[in-house]
């Protein structure tokens, strides 16, 4: 019966924090309000153990305020000389079982997901032609970006990460240059880039990100990794399966596309001479880039991770990429101009038009 | 007891070190110490392994190559002799026979600068191979944790020696009875730290 | 010679205290410093908080916010927590175990200039051409790709004052040992001296490990070492077990002594004894023991493997249940008492809950699997503050209003101290919990600033609003300390209440602390005697007569300095940095290693074997002091 009557009032407690925490956040971006596998099962220990541990803010904090109020001296007179108690073996072995009993209820599921979440077996698995079943992400982060390629697949992207709904991707993770961490708070925890090794976890997408806010989930950089630590976002866009197998059809469809320095269009012309050496604009292949693929540039959400994807921001951006990203490579490297030198603004209108047209899904 | 006390080989106390109220403290204080240092070994040791034989592709170094056990064989022993010789210093320190102490305190030095030269040679002959501290990782990592016990054994030298000269006119008495013990006690300290580093360096890196 | 003649000129005084071997001053000496690292650290998360207030700010720079936080983060930690609990530790842990100084007086002045030189050399790099900018942890990838020498002041300063803190920490455990009065057992030792002994255990653990990882950095950095460059073999997550395997027992380093505070501060004004002393002492050293076992749970995303991430979740679990003992301990301690509100117990009555709130977090993030989310996100940052400031600073304030009357012989203002204690008490939770859903909405730690629209903007505002009213408290906070210049007198036991040795030694303390060493009789000597009536206060173990009392030095000072000139010269000399190189810094890393040297060798050479204090001295110092008879 008593036993009964915790559980029940342990279960409401849960709601209460439940309809109080969904409360908070964004869609794309809060851990609070998941959408996917990872994330959920993230969230339900998180519920529990702010369930179990405001319960014992909250008996902690009665006790203390009751003893206070009980025993202040101008109620139990001035010239009282308390009892001088040493201690009660009793009290401290209740006050350290239940504890213990408390942690242990926490440590199980915890010890059990723990496992889980590194479970990545599946990785590995092929059908009976030996391509591999499951899909698999290389993940490869550099100051202030991120490259996504598709070893199966055959292809390679940047800046924005696309996926199917509904089953385990897996990811392959590592930085470039120095410390990052991959984070996509809505869709479940976070997993370091090392420069020395690669880590390996599982993501679940569970909803298409079609009718989200900005139609994409927010990705962080979770690692100080330098002045541009905060800029480095990246979105998701997550398909339904047959979406997704259209967009590999259509990015391994750009193989072999180039720009080229004769174009009688400035823009390209202008992005040949300036931009290929870093940028490729054919999303087949795995081959790593000096700077982000702009293959699918025109159907990105933002400019450089987090800017407004407008020809306006671009121009400005090409003009001078550190003003809005401190410390990115774009500079050289005495900081006093880009790269490419400085281009006349006819230049930088044609390639900013040019860019923006870069487009798979169109 | 005061420090101003004059003895004689009948009323100097057993343990001299531990008699004045300082003197136990610096010695219970160096033990602590000795503690300190367990534990900056072990960090040096942790990292050695991590890094042993790692380096750039195609390193041409391993510790299976490089190392000659005869040679860190010769630098155990006469390490491991100091120690005892110094044990004998503190055993006439102990019977207030000053005399005999800076004897044996000079030859626990000579086997001490003995070792230390003899770890010079050996880095030297490295270095000359192209193993140098920044070849690799695994060069730096040997370097760092073989330097750091040698550069302790120069201390310790350093240290013998400026005690063996301070007292020279001095003789024993209360006050630098604890200088010669916890010296002695840095010495042995020493020693020990050699023995993890013959087997952990030498031994497993020729055989394991 | 001795330090009880009176009417000193102001260079006389100045000299005193750079040669002074006295623990009190040099308590003094650690309050000072620490506050003052301290107001410099709280000024640089006031920037820190304005710059976040709205999104897309840009009242300071990217780069420049990256300094402030690791600096915030460094200081706060080392520069002024540790000396700020070091001043305490100073003052009290010989006064309540009945000695008359620690047991290397020596040591204990070499360990304060380390220290404070270490620490000026560090906040000199805001002035040379920028501070280090990889935060405190300073994960070797990005900062051996910092550019400048920001992470040389970084580890220099660090290894300087690294080692002022271990050689005070190892003096703090002989003098615990070795220094006790007759009758003082382990088993009587007021509480905050165990909690002194077992943090001082754990820095002396604790910070090899992160001398050992400065010394890798600076190999790398300065001598073309390859620890931490893969592309030579090496791996940067070597700097993260070292640093870690320090950097979680500085945490417990931190909080022992705070929770020793408190339970002083409980005791006295519950009028009861401490409740359960023997638990509590257990509570301690399990805390200092499991603190050493958990430092993975700081790199559960670092991929170490499902095995290793669950035997550190539930290990750090564990820790949970010491804490909690204390916890209750301290409740039961209150209960049954005779309860007096006075600012001291005001602090303890907020540390209570907000330091549990603390810990409870600290258990969310032990889940590995949950810790996936909040690691790295303002939940974090939220966690950490909540048993930092609700744990420490709460501890720190509280005892520097308590205390007040042994460092000065002065009270401080209980209405302004309660007026500082809620305007501080609401800015900090104003501040901090709202930082929780802010990372529970996907908020990253050191971002420099965010974008609109991601739902984050107000709790930043409210964030940044409590920030301010922190801030006002501290100022209140420093007020009240300057103005107590101009109270009476505190006298003896000014409280009421006192339990221990400290509060029975007669004011202002003689630079001898005690005339005759005192014989304890149980825990809480003081009480016992008041209730058995002893006008004294103390009983003695030895009758009146010469006292042994150590020669002041210079030396120390000399030491330090030359390691902080030296310093300098390593900084620049053409290892490091090679085309920010100056052609003197060779030179002078060799004057500053000869000054260093040459002081060792002096002190070594030198016979110092300190001075006698005749009886009769002895009674003109008190006669001076508390007048004939001891009326004055």
């Amino acid at each position: 019966m008593m036993k009964g009557l915790k559980k029940w009032r342990l279960f409401s407690l849960l709601t209460v924090m439940m309809v109080f925490l969904s409360g908070c956040g964004e869609e794309y971006l809060s851990t609070l309000k998941p959408s996917g596998e990872v994330g959920k099962e993230q969230l339900n220990l998180l519920l529990l153990t702010t369930g179990i541990m405001t319960l014992v803010v909250v008996v902690v904090s009665v006790i203390y305020l009751l003893a206070f109020v009980k025993f202040r001296r101008s109620k139990v007179g001035e010239n009282v000389i308390p009892k001088q108690v040493e201690g009660s073996h009793t009290l401290e072995i209740i006050w350290t079982v239940i504890p213990i009993i408390l942690l242990l209820i926490i440590a199980v599921p915890v010890v059990t997901a723990t496992y889980k979440f590194a479970d990545v077996a599946a990785m590995d698995e092929v059908d009976e032609n030996g391509n591999k079943t499951a899909l698999t992400v290389n993940v490869t982060a550099k100051l202030y970006w991120w490259e996504f390629e598709y070893p199966n697949q055959g292809i390679i992207t940047a800046q924005e990460l696309v996926v199917p709904t509904g089953e385990k991707v897996y990811f392959n993770l590592k930085a470039a240059d120095v410390k990052h961490s991959f984070w996509i708070p809505a869709i479940g925890g976070k997993m370091d880039t090392n420069v020395e090794n690669v880590n390996k976890f599982y993501l679940v997408f569970d909803k298409e990100s079609e009718g989200l806010k900005d139609g994409v989930f927010y990705g962080k950089c979770a690692e100080l990794c330098g002045p541009s630590h905060a800029l480095m976002d990246f979105k998701v866009k997550s398909l339904s399966p047959d979406a997704f197998d259209a967009w590999v059809t259509s990015m391994q469809e750009t193989e072999g596309q180039t720009a080229d320095k004769e174009s009688s269009d400035l823009g390209e012309a202008t992005f040949a001479n300036s931009c290929l050496g870093c940028h490729a604009v054919s999303g087949s292949g795995s081959a790593p880039g000096m700077g982000p693929n702009l293959t699918t540039y025109g159907d990105r959400n933002r400019l450089a991770g987090f800017l407004d994807h407008t020809e306006e921001d671009l121009k400005a951006w090409i003009k001078d990429p550190a003003e809005f990203k401190p410390g990115n490579l774009m500079m050289n490297a005495d900081g006093t101009a880009p790269i490419y030198g400085n281009l006349s603004d006819e230049e930088i209108q044609a390639l900013a038009t040019y860019i923006m047209g870069l487009s798979v899904e169109k | 007891m005061d420090y101003n006390t004059k003895f004689t080989p009948h009323t100097w106390p057993d343990h001299p070190e531990q008699a004045t109220m300082e003197g136990k403290n610096k010695v219970v204080g160096f033990w602590i110490f000795l503690a300190c240092e367990v534990v900056l070994f072990a960090s040096l040791f942790a990292t050695y392994l991590a890094l042993k034989n790692k380096g750039p592709a195609g390193m041409e170094f391993s510790t299976q190559e490089l190392f000659e056990l005869p040679l860190a064989f010769a630098m155990t022993m006469l390490l491991l002799t100091s120690s005892l010789t110094s044990v004998y210093a503190i055993y006439h320190m102990r019977n207030f026979n000053f005399k005999a102490m800076q004897t044996w305190l000079a030859i626990t030095l000579l086997l001490g600068l003995g070792f230390l030269c003899l770890e010079i040679y050996e880095f030297y002959h490295y270095v000359h191979l192209g193993f140098t501290f920044s070849q690799s990782a695994f060069s730096t990592a040997f370097y760092t944790l073989v330097g750091t016990h040698g550069a302790h054994v120069t201390l310790g030298l350093i240290w013998f020696t400026t005690l063996m000269i301070r007292n020279a006119k001095r003789g024993l008495n209360l006050y630098n009875a604890p200088k010669f013990f916890v010296a002695a006690l840095y010495w042995h300290f020493i020693d020990v730290v050699w023995v993890f580093i013959f087997t952990v360096v030498y031994l497993m890196g020729v055989i394991g | 010679m001795s330090s009880h003649t009176q009417k000193k000129s102001f260079g006389a005084s100045v000299w005193d205290y750079i040669t002074t071997v006295d623990h009190k001053k040099l308590a003094v000496m650690y309050l000072l410093a620490g506050t003052l690292f301290f107001a410099i650290a709280g000024f640089e998360a006031l920037l820190m908080r304005i710059q976040l207030m709205k999104p897309n700010n840009d009242f300071i720079s990217a780069g420049f916010f990256n300094e402030l936080l690791t600096m915030h983060g460094t200081t706060m930690l080392f520069l002024a927590a540790t000396p700020l609990l070091f001043a305490f530790m100073n003052m009290l842990v010989p006064l309540q175990i009945g000695a008359r100084d620690v047991a290397f007086p020596f040591l204990n002045s070499l360990g304060f200039w380390l220290f404070f030189l270490g620490a000026v050399f560090l906040h000199l790099s805001f002035f040379m051409g920028g501070a280090p900018d990889a935060g405190w942890t300073s994960y070797a990838s990005l900062s051996l790709y910092s550019p400048g020498h920001g992470i040389d002041f970084y580890v220099l300063g660090l290894q300087i004052s690294g080692f002022g803190t271990l050689i005070s920490g190892l003096n703090f455990i002989v003098t615990i040992i070795t220094m006790r009065a007759p009758g003082m057992t382990f088993m009587r030792m007021p509480l905050f001296t165990w909690t002194a002994l077992v943090s001082s255990a754990l820095i002396l653990f604790a910070f090899p490990p992160l001398t050992v990882g400065l010394v890798l950095m600076l190999f790398d950095r300065m001598f073309g070492g390859n620890f931490f460059d893969h592309t030579m073999g090496g791996n940067t997550v070597i700097w993260e077990h070292l640093f870690w395997i320090f950097g979680h027992p500085e945490v417990y380093i931190l909080v022992l002594p705070a929770f020793g505070l408190f339970s002083e501060i409980i005791p006295t004004f519950s009028r009861k004894r401490l409740f359960g002393y023997s638990s509590m002492v257990f509570a301690t050293i399990l805390i200092g023991f499991l603190g050493f076992m958990v430092w993975a749970h700081h790199m559960f995303t670092t991929g170490l493997g499902p095995t290793a991430n669950a035997i550190f979740a539930v290990a750090t679990m564990a820790i949970a249940v010491p804490t909690g003992m204390k916890v209750f301990n301290w409740i039961l301690t209150i209960w049954g008492g005779s309860i007096k509100v006075t600012t001291p117990m005001l602090y303890a009555l907020g540390f209570i809950p907000s330091f549990v709130a603390g810990g409870v977090t600290g258990v969310m993030q032990a889940s590995a699997p949950l810790d996936y989310q909040l690691h790295d996100s303002y939940f974090i940052v939220a966690h950490f503050h909540y048993v930092i400031v609700g744990g420490i600073v709460t501890a720190l304030f509280g005892s520097a209003h308590f205390y007040w009357p042994i460092f000065f012989n002065r009270m401080l203002d209980e209405k302004l101290g309660k007026w500082t204690f809620w305007v501080f008490f609401i800015g900090f939770h104003l501040t901090f919990f709202v930082q929780h859903f802010l990372g529970l909405m996907g908020m990253p730690r050191r971002v420099f600033t965010y974008m609109e629209g991601q739902g984050w903007d107000q709790f930043n505002y409210i964030s940044t609003v409590g920030a301010a009213m922190m801030g006002v408290g501290v100022v209140m906070m420093v007020i009240n300390c300057l103005l107590s210049i101009k109270r009476p007198p505190a006298g003896r036991d000014p409280w009421g209440d006192g339990r221990t040795l400290e509060w029975a030694i007669p004011q202002p303390i003689p630079f001898y602390n005690f005339r005759q060493t005192p014989l304890v009789r149980g825990l809480d000597p003081y009480w016992i005697e008041k209730q058995e009536g002893n006008k004294e206060g103390m009983i003695y173990a030895e009758p009146l007569g010469d006292i042994h009392m150590p020669n002041n030095s210079a030396l120390p000072f000399v030491i330090s300095l030359g390691l902080f000139i030296a310093a300098f010269g390593a900084l620049y000399s053409p290892l490091g940095v090679a085309e920010d190189s100056r052609t003197w810094a060779i030179p002078v890393l060799i004057i500053g290693l000869l000054i260093t040297f040459g002081a060792m060798i002096v002190r070594s050479v030198k016979d110092d074997h300190g001075f006698h204090l005749h009886k009769e001295e002895i009674l003109e110092i008190e006669e001076q002091l508390y007048g004939k008879g001891g009326k004055k």
